[in-house]
């Protein structure tokens, strides 16, 4: 806006500045922190000025949480819910959108309905499930009378079992489960002009060849957007691979690795004083990842959280 | 809503949908069913034998006056927390928009804090808060008891509002710039012309216009704050010092994996789900207004 406004553009740099130092100041006194000496560090008032021993704090992070495996585990698991949440969304939603088919609105609500209830808030049941993802069958059968049918029949009890804990599957699966995706792929589809499909159709493309060479390349955007966004979400998780991996030391994630860095604050004393250096180089080394994601991919990563969070 | 042209083929339909409707009903109905059932009945434990217990367990829950002080705070979290992170969020977008020299540089500077896992912040700020080694530590070396958060309760709870603030002043921030990217140029500089300075339009034009954006963060803000709280509670706190911070999804997680009450957790689970729910509501009824697919 072209208008002269010395006084009001000094407050708006000010201000500006100030959210900037918000942002920023934490994370630098995080930064000098993982620089220093532990003794260095106890000595108040806090250090702004970095130190030497970044290198050495770095090194003893890692092996003290056993980062590196960690890394890879956490690295593995976003990546699958990344790429999983890509495959099936799109799926559902070319399902639903292009596909006529009885209790096809049912479906549509089903999943829409997910939305709603964080992962967190039903955590006990889900864990209960994710310690036999089969219960919900068995359960059916027992409840039918096919389980006793089938014992009198063939003369063999069913009982399935199928244990998700420590697992990449029980990672990954129940962070899946959820509606997300499928949204940002529906509200995609809907503007797929019928004349696109139309034309498609009269080339001779079928179903899958409409989705495969015309849908997914002109949803490229989409996906990126909602890679970053997934790929963040289960990054930064910590309830859920909290509970599902009692195996750390093969399923820890790096985000849950950090509880090994910084002892747990106690309810009644202090309870004794973290290795302050350490477990700063710790954070520095586990929030790395994500924020070169997003740095790297930046638009995408807005336009993914403005879509996906409706 | 509807297409006007569409596949015929009925089995590739339901074949594209099936295995995301597993998922579903594994991993969302299944658990969320268990969660009603368990509430209504008396788990063991171990498994094994349960009693149907009617609303013995909700009324054991709303007696408890241990659980009332967790719903409290919760709220006073979710309130202060919101309230710190919107407000923030909001001048600096308006101040942003401006688009003075600099403001795409400072843009990208201020969406970042987004990507930072919540455990990783609560790490950065105990220790930022820690009495004898972060930003306080003079003062509270100089007066004992004058900062503790491991002691007191009060410091702990400024301590996780201020933590859960600091990434969501990022988020916030993202939404408030898209909403105010959203407002029609030439509706501002119409403003302009009529000799309205940058603050007359930003109380008169921007913020009314930004009304559905302010009352979407609102109730996805209050939502994630009884959710995304639990890493930052369990890093920093651990609920404590005597249950200060014990927030309820916190205390969902204790008493069913610590506790072992299944019952009464189930019945909690219960209680937040009812007002997520209600929250969501609320949010898709702005959504309607917001979102049109044609």
């Amino acid at each position: 806006m072209i208008e002269k406004t010395p006084w009001l553009n000094v407050l708006t740099h000010a201000i500006l500045l100030l959210g900037l130092a918000v942002a920023f100041v934490p994370m630098y006194l995080v930064f000098v922190a993982a620089t220093l000496t532990l003794a260095q560090i106890n000595t108040p008032p806090i250090s702004v000025i970095p130190g030497t021993h970044l290198i050495e704090n770095l090194v003893a992070a890692w092996h003290r949480a056993d980062l590196g495996w960690k890394l890879v585990n956490s690295l593995v698991m976003s990546l699958a819910v990344a790429g999983g949440k890509i495959a099936l969304s799109s799926i559902t939603a070319y399902g639903i959108v292009f596909f006529r088919f009885p209790g096809r609105m049912l479906v549509f609500w089903m999943i829409f309905i997910t939305l709603m209830l964080p992962l967190e808030v039903r955590i006990v049941p889900t864990y209960a499930v994710a310690a036999n993802a089969l219960s919900p069958v068995q359960e059916l059968l027992d409840v039918t009378g096919l389980t006793g049918l089938i014992a009198s029949v063939t003369g063999t009890t069913i009982a399935l079992n199928w244990n998700l804990l420590n697992s990449y599957t029980g990672l990954v699966l129940p962070l899946i489960a959820t509606a997300t995706g499928t949204f940002l792929y529906r509200q995609f589809f809907m503007t797929i002009p019928d004349e696109l499909f139309e034309a498609s159709r009269m080339d001779g493309a079928g179903p899958i060849r409409f989705f495969r060479e015309i849908l997914l390349p002109l949803s490229t955007t989409n996906m990126i957007a909602l890679f970053t966004i997934m790929f963040l979400y289960a990054w930064n998780q910590y309830l859920w691979p909290l509970l599902i991996t009692t195996d750390r030391e093969h399923f820890g994630t790096a985000v849950t690795a950090l509880r090994l860095l910084i002892p747990s604050i106690g309810d009644s004393t202090g309870g004794e004083v973290p290795d302050w250096n350490i477990a700063m180089a710790g954070c520095l080394i586990v929030i790395t990842p994500p924020l070169i994601v997003v740095a790297l991919l930046q638009r995408f990563f807005i336009r993914g959280l403005i879509a996906t969070d409706k | 809503m509807e297409r006007r042209v569409h596949y015929k083929v009925v089995w590739l339909g339901v074949a594209l949908i099936v295995p995301q409707l597993l998922l579903v009903l594994t991993f969302f109905y299944w658990p969320a069913g268990a969660a009603i059932y368990w509430g209504f009945t008396l788990q063991q434990p171990w498994g094994g034998g349960n009693t149907w217990a009617g609303f013995d367990n909700f009324t054991a829950i709303f007696s408890d006056s241990a659980y009332w002080d967790a719903v409290v705070r919760s709220f006073v979290f979710a309130f202060a927390a919101t309230a710190l992170a919107m407000i923030g969020a909001g001048v600096l977008a308006l101040f942003c928009d401006r688009q003075l020299r600099f403001h795409t540089k400072v843009r990208t500077g201020l969406i970042w804090p987004y990507a930072v896992a919540a455990p990783a912040a609560a790490v950065a700020f105990r220790f930022l808060f820690a009495p004898e080694a972060g930003v306080l530590a003079g003062l509270a070396k100089a007066h004992p008891d004058w900062w503790n958060p491991a002691q007191n309760g009060f410091d702990a709870m400024i301590m996780i509002i201020v933590t859960y603030s600091w990434k969501y002043l990022a988020y916030n921030f993202i939404f408030f710039i898209a909403g105010l990217q959203a407002i029609p140029r030439a509706l501002v500089e119409a403003a302009a012309m009529d000799g309205a300075g940058p603050l007359r339009r930003m109380r008169d034009l921007q913020m009314p216009l930004l009304a559905p954006t302010f009352f979407f963060l609102l109730v996805i803000n209050l939502t994630d704050s009884f959710v995304d709280s639990f890493g930052i509670i369990d890093i920093t706190t651990a609920g404590g010092p005597s249950k200060a911070t014990e927030l309820m999804v916190y205390k969902i997680y204790f008493d069913g994996f610590r506790g072992l009450d299944y019952s009464g957790a189930a019945a909690q689970s219960i209680v937040l789900m009812g007002l997520i729910m209600v929250l969501t509501v609320v949010q898709f009824r702005y959504i309607e207004r917001r979102v049109h697919y044609k």
